[in-house]
């Protein structure tokens, strides 16, 4: 490559909205930032106020660290829950503080619970699909109701008999073992709200494995992530994981074992 | 080897030497996850007494993984000068404490004695010393390491420029990279986490870093911290590579999780020598953190502090060019909140440089932890007091690839404003070339990458 093509490509990167033309010291200093970058989410091109950041920069960045934080913290909206007609269950967890320090209680139900759970499903299925909150409600509240009656209906198309879903208040990845253990489900899928960043609180996954137990490899796992409208829209999502629970259920496996298949 | 004491007429008896770390430990709930925490404020009083009461011996003979089951531990065992801990085997830890923090113990004389140390006599006397001591004490060491430049010299403060992106856009990478070089980040490193582990992506980053580098002539050094056998791989296949990067742990089952072995260090620093584009000695870049051997569980019952600083015993082994406490990556289940992640960056960045590693912070956090972007800037500031080699800038302090927040790239101009410190001489007088500072201050093109580096070279 030639020092011209470096530049030319360096000028591109950087150039969506070329800064104003050079001109005096103080007009320079008084620029407008330029607009946001085509090749990057990135926050540059943010201009400083001296060594800091200006007052705008930096109130994005509040208002976005604001947003993640009241994503991990607030419930999933009750009436969401009542319109998809999901029941919820707690985990072990007692506090929304006692979630984020004790992961190991977020896979865990009590004896009450592990019961109710299992009388809404009382036959075994085929595959079993639940959401749970995670590390964003903002998640579930976004796509769950579009991914839903996609997911559910493409197993059926399959010839495979779907579960009755709910929801799980609390409730880690690793909740899915106990879930197969109490409803005898061969495939579980799990919804579960991902751990947001500034630039989305949206982000869900997709957690799915055939016939999890307790004390299983991570790598028994297979994930579909990123499912929200900057990434993998719910719709799409939804066939997609549909068909892929539809191989797990054929194959008998899943995880590392299901792509070396 | 007295285990028992009584405080406020209550009487507490601990188990053995771990459990003393253990319960010594300040308030964090990685420790609490691993049932290893003190069970009251008094009791973590009592297990502080009773530890700065053990000898220096005592800890040395009781290391926290034992002797033949971990590499890690005969690596620090090992690297024991005899002779000094022949001097020193008889103070109590309290008097290690008032050694360091002592007028008359300068850099050279706390040095010498720090040969002596294996990490967990240097966990346990982090446990006695407040923030300020922390401090105090790390300002009086430096660690300067060389690879291309040298890092960590009395009077400077770095950073590592991490453009990261969300699909290893080579572009997007550019435009994040030449924004920090703009704000005067990047003399510790450009250092870039992939998205993609493979040869292929971090080899065509790596070429980008390089051809940058070459072009505007920075005085820099490069990496892309992809596992430690990709980048072996890279590096056979011609890839530019100046270091390499792995995360470690403080027990080698923990090392064994993260998928490799000591052999492997071994074999990345031999192959730098013959096939790096690096000057060295010092080559490899190491990152750690509190709690990473817990979530393998690899910490042998042992609290989270002796295991991080056992990372520090088995990184000097390999002479790094940048160790890298990634302090508020790893959750609220191991570091709660600020409080707790401000105490383990200023530990961390001690027990470092007490170990004799060349010592950087990430100082960061997650959206699911009690922290904010004021916590990361307090750390930072403590740190640069501290004498910390190099701390993280990455876009206005949001890391749209990793999901978390570090330090903004104008951080690391208002911290050297403010306390007075220098990039690394070479990057301080390029940056003075390239107009970005003027006499040290950030001139009006700074930030303004498109009139820096877009010009046609003169």
């Amino acid at each position: 490559m030639t020092q011209d093509m470096l530049v030319d490509l360096i000028v591109k990167a950087i150039l969506e909205v070329q800064a104003a033309e050079i001109a005096t010291p103080a007009a320079l200093e008084h620029t407008p930032p330029a607009s946001k970058s085509e090749v990057t989410s990135a926050r540059i091109g943010v201009g400083r106020a001296g060594t800091r950041l200006r007052t705008d920069t930096y109130l994005q960045f509040r208002a976005d660290h604001a947003a993640a934080r009241d994503a991990v913290y607030n419930d999933v909206p009750a009436e969401l829950l009542q319109q998809l007609n999901l029941p919820e269950f707690v985990t072990q967890c007692k506090s929304r503080d006692e979630f984020l320090t004790r992961p190991d209680l977020g896979r865990v139900f009590s004896e009450q619970t592990a019961k109710a759970i299992a009388a809404h499903n009382p036959q075994p299925c085929d595959v079993l699909i639940y959401a749970a909150d995670g590390l964003s409600s903002k998640a579930i509240a976004a796509n769950l109701e579009n991914i839903l009656p996609v997911l559910t209906e493409s197993i059926s198309q399959q010839g495979l008999r779907c579960g009755k879903p709910f929801f799980v208040k609390y409730g880690r990845v690793a909740s899915m073992e106990q879930v197969a253990q109490l409803t005898g489900a061969k495939v579980i899928c799990v919804l579960i709200g991902e751990r947001p960043g500034l630039g989305s609180a949206e982000s869900m996954s997709a957690y799915m494995a055939y016939a999890p137990t307790v004390g299983m490899p991570e790598a028994r796992r297979t994930v579909v992530s990123n499912i929200y409208s900057g990434g993998l829209n719910a719709v799409e999502a939804g066939a997609y994981v549909a068909e892929v629970l539809g191989r797990m259920h054929r194959e008998k496996k899943s995880g590392v074992e299901l792509n070396e298949a | 080897m007295n285990l028992t004491t009584t405080l406020h007429a209550k009487s507490f008896t601990f188990r053995d030497v771990k459990d003393v770390l253990a319960r010594a430990n300040e308030e964090k709930s990685g420790d609490q996850l691993a049932g290893v925490a003190a069970q009251s404020s008094l009791e973590r009083v009592a297990a502080k007494q009773v530890l700065s009461n053990l000898l220096v011996s005592d800890l040395r003979e009781n290391p926290v993984v034992p002797y033949e089951q971990d590499d890690v531990t005969r690596i620090i065992q090992d690297g024991v000068d005899e002779q000094v801990y022949a001097e020193i085997r008889n103070w109590s830890i309290a008097e290690l404490r008032h050694f360091l923090l002592d007028t008359a113990s300068i850099e050279d004389t706390i040095k010498r004695i720090s040969t002596g140390l294996t990490s967990e006599v240097v966990a346990g006397v982090c446990k006695l010393m407040g923030n300020l001591d922390l401090v105090h004490a790390a300002s009086k060491l430096r660690v300067p390491a060389t690879c291309n430049t040298t890092i960590g010299l009395r009077g400077t403060y770095s950073t590592r420029l991490q453009p990261n992106h969300t699909t290893d856009s080579v572009p997007g990478v550019t435009a994040s990279l030449l924004e920090g070089l703009s704000y005067g980040c990047g003399d510790a490193l450009l250092g870039l986490n992939p998205v993609n582990d493979s040869v292929g992506t971090m080899t065509e980053i790596l070429k980008r870093f390089a051809q940058i580098k070459q072009e505007y002539a920075i005085p820099t050094q490069t990496c892309v911290l992809a596992h430690i056998k990709t980048q072996i791989e890279a590096l056979k296949q011609g890839a530019p590579m100046d270091m390499i990067f792995q995360s470690i742990a403080g027990s080698q089952k923990g090392n064994e999780a993260f998928g490799f072995t000591t052999e492997t260090i071994q074999e990345a620093q031999a192959l730098l020598k013959t096939h790096g584009t690096s000057r060295g000695p010092n080559v490899m870049y190491f990152e750690t953190g509190q709690g990473s051997e817990l979530s393998s569980d690899a910490h042998y019952g042992a609290d989270q502090v002796t295991m991080e600083a056992r990372c520090y015993g088995y990184a000097k082994a390999f002479a790094p060019f940048m160790v890298n406490t990634v302090v508020g990556f790893i959750g609220p289940e191991y570091l709660y909140d600020s409080r707790q992640v401000i105490r383990a960056g200023l530990e961390d960045h001690f027990m470092g440089k007490l170990s004799g590693v060349p010592m950087g912070c990430d100082c960061c956090y997650t959206n699911h932890m009690q922290a904010d972007q004021n916590d990361v800037e307090n750390l930072a500031l403590l740190l640069a007091a501290s004498g910390v080699n190099f701390t993280i800038g990455v876009p206005a302090g949001d890391d749209i690839m990793l999901n978390y927040q570090t330090n903004a790239y104008h951080d690391a101009a208002a911290i050297r404003d403010t306390l007075g410190l220098k990039p690394i001489a070479e990057f301080d007088a390029w940056l003075e070339k390239m107009g970005i500072t003027r006499d040290g201050k950030l001139t009006e093109l700074a930030g303004k990458p498109e009139l820096i580096f877009g010009r046609a070279k003169p």
